[in-house]
């Protein structure tokens, strides 16, 4: 292979590339999905609380 | 006045059936592993029998093989603007709440493919023509492509009023969008150092069968994977928009403050 480093640079870029992209949708996935899951709960105890103070 | 529906009501009804947020992560969670996994395998497979298993060409030899990232990766930044088109349709014309969000989502990834297209065309032509860069009519409208991918991440994000960058980054996405026909006919149009397609509708591929099979499967398996990532941030997205209506409206619960139906909806 007389290009190798070119080939090599070529896959590694587009690999690294689909990596960041990928883990980055999933990590920010994963922590709106903790967070939103948080926020549901709280907001579903508020309103639990909110209606045995009314009762 | 008649009661039936027009097309454009029908399309829109069909469009708006699809709109809303709820069903969309529902819809979401079932496609993201149909996505994924087999993106996962059909990118593997293709890069590997690209590099090791597909021959040299006789005249750029193992160059070539430079071609199963490069050649996905613009077929993707030309699709992926098209899909920002279509997004930016929607959401003029039908105001669909999704397709803002989708096309926030596409942009980004949009803008890293076509780097990509671009770095790799370079690294095929320092090898190839001995320069890494010329004012060629393919090349100059791709790096056009990256330039308006850019422009649409920094308009949609630029305004305090969401719905007003929503609105300008549709309209740059649509005038962008001439710039497809330009890329596709560039090499037809004027005398260029980029090769002409290899792939076309009308006419057989000009490369041989142990080349275009590899390519095949990379471009499918490059393409899925750009639909999974997508589908996972516009995910992420919907639930951001849901978590800020949450944030914004503390005590009213299932209502949006900002009017925006993407909050709106019943998880």
């Amino acid at each position: 292979m007389t290009h190798l480093p070119y080939i090599v640079a070529s896959y590694g870029l587009a690999i690294g590339l689909a990596t960041f992209l990928s883990v980055g949708a999933a990590v920010r996935l994963r922590r709106d999905r903790v967070r939103l899951a948080t926020l549901e709960a709280a907001r579903g105890g508020d309103r639990r609380s909110a209606r045995e103070e009314t009762v | 006045m008649s009661a039936t529906p027009t097309l454009t009501e029908r399309a829109g009804a069909l469009f708006h059936r699809y709109a809303n947020p709820g069903r969309f992560l529902r819809l979401g969670v079932k496609l993201q592993p149909w996505l994924t996994w087999p993106a996962l395998i059909l990118s593997v497979t293709g890069l590997v029998w690209g590099l090791f298993f597909s021959p040299a060409d006789w005249q750029q030899g193992d160059s070539v093989r430079i071609m199963y990232v490069h050649v996905p990766c613009a077929w993707l930044a030309s699709s992926g603007y098209f899909a920002l088109a279509v997004c930016s349709v929607l959401s003029l014309v039908w105001r669909h709440p999704l397709a803002d969000l989708a096309a926030m989502e596409i942009g980004p990834v949009g803008a890293c493919v076509t780097a990509t297209c671009l770095a790799t065309g370079s690294l095929w032509g320092k090898p190839m023509w001995g320069t890494w860069w010329v004012w060629d009519a393919r090349l100059t409208s791709v790096l056009v492509l990256f330039f308006l991918y850019l422009g649409h991440i920094a308009l949609i994000r630029a305004f305090d009023d969401q719905q007003r960058g929503y609105r300008a980054a549709a309209i740059l996405a649509l005038a962008g969008a001439v710039d497809l026909p330009i890329i596709k006919f560039s090499v037809q149009w004027w005398n260029t150092l980029h090769q002409p397609d290899s792939i076309t509708l009308r006419g057989a591929p000009t490369m041989s069968h142990a080349m275009l099979w590899p390519l095949l499967v990379c471009t499918l398996g490059f393409t899925l994977g750009f639909a999974a990532i997508v589908v996972a941030r516009l995910r992420a997205g919907v639930m951001e928009s849901r978590i800020r209506s949450l944030l914004s409206s503390p005590r009213r619960g299932m209502q949006s403050s900002s009017g925006s139906a993407v909050g709106e909806y019943a998880a």
